[in-house]
């Protein structure tokens, strides 16, 4: 909402020298969100007068027509107030047109000085303004001409209020009233403790039979109608400069004078209203709502299907309105034309004014289906004062008769009855118990008569509060008026004593520890967004039927090329490490903890719960019935070299390896034992693709795969080569913890250590050789390490050989040479006997 | 190895006169001080300090010689003997040295050349930003909670006074989540889309569903911090992003008021911004809180001083003075009762900020691209804590 600060000073009589940004200040305090100060004509200086075209000289020898008028500035011209003699290249004006001058000695906005000068082959004394020159928007159009009803030499500054403050407020859902001059001077008299002259404090007719007439269907959704009608309405009447200007600094456009009327009250008052042209209505109004199949063109030409809900303004023919939202095509106000042929002037001459209540849900739901956020539903979708309609009215009808030069009809139209004043029981030490302060009965109830409010009572109080305010319901939001009266500003700072706290929970920690762990590792935290294309699942090569493909869709994603969210981490992360690539990032690791939507098909709608009351355990369950499974996930890619290179030695370059032991690190950080085994799965490399193995509750679960991407999808997403990656289900990690750690022994007994180098087909894995080895070996066997991989001739075609590091040690006692070469046979031994391995030279 | 000559008792050997005694002494302290480097030192000490040393061999005729004269000379081939081993010892030292000397200088190297020889990492500073909050709270005595980011409806409105109706709820920019099996095929229109499609699941646009699943899980006294990733429909721009963090904190209490909350505020800004930086409290609206605040604290900078003050312009403040951190506010009593909490005995305050703005001013992030693009060149200097 705009409020111009010489608008404001109309209704709060605030000190000469009050600047906007004082009272701009003075509304923060007070709750008000005030964006901006704008100072509009702080640059100009005049002399600017009101002048009137004596003659017109064409002058046509130029490339483009070009005027030399001699205009009649009274008192402000030249040596004895002779007219000026001006060249201007505008030419909508004719001789007889008031208009607006900057006399030599002016500066325009922008430091456009004014002096005289010669152009054109003449001596040109000031400049003819346009509207865009004096900085009152952007109408290029041509010179401003003024209505008739000023006098050559009139200060032109102030007539069109050219030097002024605006403040620019952003109005919060609850502050409905605020979206009207009339709410806004309300809190800035409030805030200097200054009375208010209230604009709807006017004088209504009684209701009579002679009115036009309404018929209200619909009670609950337009608990008032107001008709009235004013006729003789002089088509040629032209919006005067204050309430063009005034609507302007408001940021809206002029139209035509009725329409400008209703704007300009609904921004006085706050109440939308609407005229109609009653020569286009047939019979009488009515308010109901839409049946099946109607139809409107609304104002802005547009042809709306209407929904059984949506509630209607309606005369004999059928909808002539979305009510509280926009009127239609077929019965608005016409705008002026002159008769050609006559040159009289034709146009609306009798009009209706509509001032009604309507139901704020009914308008905000209208409003949606339509896509259609009017400055009407604005207003009443956040509450307007229903006991102002009758003033709105008035205020439309008079300013028609006084500007317009039209007569008010005696029959006055009134549907609906006065409200109720609405009252809240609030115990007068309620708002002390609120904010800590004891403000004690007086303050309390003098800070709620400011606000409007009527107070009864000692410690119980009855707070009437008033029409304006339908955001005052509860005692809290009495109790926010009196905080905010006695100022937040000046509340005490105390700290409250929560009971002893137990810390992070196991899988917070986990979540902390993981990445502290891969950022030692000299991985770097990308968090990635969620959203999820087809085309990144195609670029994994994942199969049709690929449960990753089963995704939960957003209804309006922000691209459509995204409109999923992700059921893997790794497309956000490797579009994350190729950007990196893109900018010379090269060398590159980087990891994402984070959720994932798994739809489990079986889904249901989330029901829509009551909120009076705590939902039982069977209706908390059918929301999260409704919810796709979300487990944590961690993931990492890398690319490029692994250890750099310098002036130590070259660089190594990272492998499936890096991406293996990177899932063991997390592994070992969950406390989880996991088992590695090779597998095939996208979007891995068939021959270099680890599944990452738990056992939880006796059962064998996949946590995750890790090691290097398959060549295609390297390729498809253009990837430096031999990219590894991985991805772990964290929650599944946590649950296969073996608890806390039990401290081994750690006996001073000397080890024995022997090697061993074991030759296997090249298709059995290491890790079965190994845990032969370690069963083999028995208790006695400390450690195993395989230090060297050999494949060549010396082994035999298909063949590898394994050299393993065995360290053995007892708790109690030294081992004797005979025990160490018992173990290590058993250990071998066992290897051949479940892998088939051969000591090699053996 | 001879044993002493028990049978022979002469009267005299030659090799314990006290003159062969003492030329020995002498040859052998003259050879140690002579010896060049550790090599010839260890010539002399077989030379003179050896078994087959003149001392050594003269220590082995002492049995020889008449009872009366043993104690005699050994005293005196002791005495020797023992010069020569401290001088050997002395000698030693001295030449160790100076080869450690030596061969330190030729082993010295160039400590300044640079030898990042692993890569390094960094965890990004919203995850630590958001956990240094954290850690302010638990260190108070609260839980941490968190909640799931596809969220039902009721959680992430109705049951903080957003009804369907509220003009805040459409303020909101909902991502609204399709019903299961409705495919994208399915979309409704952008005018439906406020409505919702019927699943009843949104991406949460704020935390604060997790606040009222800490209300129905646990039993008052209440007090959770609750980080995490939030979303609305904002396109990514220099000031905004679809997904960002939000902190925010609940406590519901017998008894807690509004200087509570700002008491706790305080708190909270003077440990991540210093013990003097001052709050303030101005009137907002939040459905889910009444009365509501918008929360701003000095500026940790400028601490007010660019203030209509040209010469000294503060960029963490645009020269306002003020910073906005967030919203806050005592919990709406609609809010309790939704969760079963007697708003008769209890009340309750809560706040949230964003994270990423946070950041911004904190760090002097510029666009928040840089936050969510994941350039490794932003991310490194934060390292692992913040």
């Amino acid at each position: 909402m705009r409020a111009p600060l010489s608008w404001l000073r109309e209704y709060v009589d605030l000190p000469a020298g009050t600047t906007g940004r004082e009272v701009a200040a003075k509304l923060i305090a007070a709750g008000l969100e005030v964006e901006t100060v704008e100072r509009v004509g702080a640059d100009l200086t005049g002399p600017l007068v009101v002048g009137r075209v004596l003659g017109i000289e064409e002058l046509t020898e130029f490339k483009k027509p070009i005027r030399y008028c001699s205009v009649d500035v009274g008192p402000a011209g030249a040596e004895s107030g002779e007219p000026q003699r001006i060249i201007c290249g505008a030419r909508n004006f004719v001789v007889g047109d008031l208009v607006v001058v900057a006399l030599p000695g002016a500066v325009l906005p922008g430091g456009f000085a004014i002096s005289s000068r010669k152009t054109y082959g003449r001596v040109s004394e000031g400049m003819i303004c346009s509207a865009a020159e004096l900085g009152m928007g952007d109408d290029h159009s041509g010179i401003i001409v003024l209505p008739p009803g000023h006098e050559p030499g009139d200060d032109a500054i102030d007539l069109l209020e050219l030097r002024d403050e605006i403040l620019d407020i952003a109005v919060t859902p609850d502050r409905g009233y605020c979206l009207s001059l009339r709410g806004l001077a309300r809190e800035t008299a409030t805030a200097h403790d200054l009375p208010l002259r209230d604009p709807a404090l006017l004088d209504v007719p009684v209701p009579n039979e002679d009115g036009h007439p309404v018929r209200v269907e619909d009670r609950a959704a337009c608990g008032r109608f107001t008709a009235r009608v004013v006729t003789g309405v002089r088509p040629d009447a032209i919006t005067p400069v204050w309430m063009r200007r005034r609507l302007e600094k408001a940021g809206m456009r002029a139209v035509s004078l009725p329409v400008d009327i209703t704007n300009y009250v609904m921004l006085e008052l706050g109440t939308p209203l609407h005229a109609y042209d009653r020569d286009r209505l047939e019979g009488g109004i009515g308010v109901r709502r839409a049946r099946e199949g109607e139809e409107l063109v609304t104002l802005d030409g547009v042809k709306r299907a209407l929904h059984p809900e949506d509630l209607l303004i309606t005369d004999a023919r059928g909808p002539i309105g979305l009510a509280g939202v926009m009127g239609g095509e077929e019965t608005e106000v016409l705008a002026p034309e002159r008769d050609p042929e006559t040159d009289e002037w034709r146009g609306t001459t009798t009009i209706v004014v509509e001032a009604a209540h309507f139901a704020p849900i009914v308008i905000a739901r209208t409003a949606r289906r339509h896509g259609l956020v009017t400055e009407a539903s604005k207003r009443w979708e956040r509450g307007v004062d229903p006991e102002a309609t009758a003033a709105a009215a008035q205020r439309a009808v008079d300013l028609l008769v006084g500007l317009a030069g039209g007569t008010a009809d005696p029959g006055v139209t009134h549907v609906g009855v006065l409200g109720v004043p609405r009252t809240v029981l609030l115990p007068a030490d309620h708002p002390d118990r609120v904010a800590g302060v004891a403000y004690g009965r007086e303050t309390v109830a003098r800070s709620l008569q400011r606000v409007g409010c009527d107070v009864y009572g000692t410690d119980e109080l009855t707070v009437t509060v008033p029409s304006w305010r339908p955001d005052l319901t509860d005692p809290n939001d009495l109790a926010e008026e009196v905080i905010r009266l006695e100022g937040y500003e000046n509340l005490p700072s105390t700290l409250p004593r929560p009971p002893a706290g137990r810390g992070l929970t196991p899988r917070q920690r986990l979540h902390r520890r993981v990445g502290r762990a891969l950022a030692g590792a000299g991985f770097v935290e990308a968090p990635c967004y969620p959203f999820l294309g087809t085309a990144a699942l195609d670029a994994l090569g994942l199969e049709a039927d690929d449960p990753r493909r089963r995704t939960v869709t957003l209804v309006n994603p922000l691209s459509e090329e995204e409109p999923h969210l992700r059921t893997t981490l790794l497309p956000g992360l490797l579009a994350a490490l190729r950007r990196n690539e893109g900018r010379g990032n090269h060398d590159t690791a980087l990891f994402e903890t984070g959720l994932v939507f798994l739809p489990g098909g079986d889904e249901t709608a989330a029901p829509r719960l009551p909120v009076d009351h705590r939902p039982d355990a069977d209706a908390i369950a059918s929301l999260d019935a409704a919810l796709p499974h979300q487990p944590r996930r961690v993931a990492a890619v890398l690319a490029g070299l692994r250890d750099p290179a310098g002036w130590w030695g070259p660089g190594r370059p990272a492998d499936w390896a890096d991406a293996v032991e990177t899932a063991r690190l997390v592994a070992r950080e969950a406390g989880a034992v996991i088992e590695v085994v090779a597998d095939r799965h996208a979007p891995w490399h068939p021959g270099r693709c680890a599944a990452i193995r738990v056992t939880v509750d006796g059962g064998t679960l996949v946590v995750g795969h890790a090691g290097e991407l398959h060549p295609r999808v390297i390729g498809a997403l253009g990837l430096p080569d031999r990219t590894c990656a991985l991805e772990l289900d964290l929650d599944l990690l946590q649950r296969a913890s073996e608890g806390p750690v039990r401290a081994p022994g750690v006996p001073n007994f000397p080890p024995a250590t022997r090697d061993v180098a074991l030759v296997v087909d090249a298709s059995v894995p290491a890790a079965r050789v190994e845990e032969a080895l370690r069963e083999g070996a028995g208790d006695l066997l400390e450690s195993l390490r395989l230090f060297d991989v050999y494949t060549g001739e010396q082994v035999g075609e298909g063949r590898k050989s394994l050299a393993w590091a065995l360290r053995f040690r007892a708790p109690d006692r030294t081992l004797t040479a005979e025990e160490t070469a018992a173990a290590h046979e058993a250990a071998v031994a066992a290897a051949a006997e479940r892998t088939g391995a051969v000591v090699r030279g053996a | 190895m001879s044993a002493p000559n028990k049978s022979y008792d002469p009267v005299e050997v030659e090799a314990l006169k006290p003159e062969a005694v003492e030329r020995a002494r002498e040859d052998a302290l003259e050879a140690i001080a002579g010896a060049g480097d550790l090599e010839a030192l260890h010539e002399v000490r077989i030379a003179h300090a050896g078994d087959r040393s003149p001392l050594a061999l003269a220590n082995r005729e002492i049995g020889a010689l008449p009872p009366k004269a043993r104690a005699d000379a050994g005293k005196r081939v002791g005495r020797a003997r023992g010069e020569v081993n401290k001088a050997l010892a002395t000698r030693l030292a001295e030449l160790e040295a100076e080869r450690d000397e030596r061969v330190l200088v030729e082993e010295a190297v160039d400590v300044t050349l640079p030898a990042r020889r692993a890569p390094l990492g960094a965890r990004h500073p919203l995850t630590t930003l958001m956990e240094r909050i954290e850690d302010v709270f638990v260190a108070m005595g609260y839980e941490v909670a968190e909640g799931p980011e596809a969220e039902a409806e009721w959680f992430n409105f109705d049951a903080l006074n957003i009804a369907p109706d509220h003009p805040a709820r459409s303020e909101h920019d909902t991502f609204f989540l399709h019903a299961p099996g409705a495919g994208a095929e399915g979309a409704e229109g952008a005018a439906d889309a406020a409505d919702g499609p019927g699943s009843g699941v949104v991406l949460r646009t704020h935390t604060s569903p997790v606040q009222i699943r800490s209300l129905l899980d646990r039993e008052p006294p209440v007090y959770v911090v609750c980080p995490g990733r939030v979303f609305r429909t904002d396109e990514l721009d220099a000031t905004h992003t679809p997904v960002f963090h939000q902190v925010e904190l609940l406590a519901v209490d017998e008894g807690l008021t509004m200087a509570d909350l700002r008491g706790t505020l305080d708190h909270m800004v003077g440990a991540l911004f210093g013990a003097d930086i001052r709050t303030r409290l101005r009137p907002n609206y939040f459905p889910f809180t009444e009365p509501s605040a918008e929360m701003d604290m000095v500026c940790y900078v400028c601490r007010g001083d660019s203030v209509g003050n040209p010469d000294r312009p503060c960029r963490t403040c645009s020269s306002e003075g003020w910073i906005e951190l967030g919203g806050c506010g005592m919990v709406n009593p609609r809010v309790l009762t939704a969760c079963g909490v007697d708003p008769e005995r209890y009340s309750g305050f809560a706040f949230g900020f964003g994270i990423e703005r946070m950041l911004m001013f904190r760090h002097n992030v510029e666009d928040m691209r840089d936050m969510v693009e994941g350039d490794v060149r932003f991310t490194r200097p934060f390292g692992t804590e913040i």
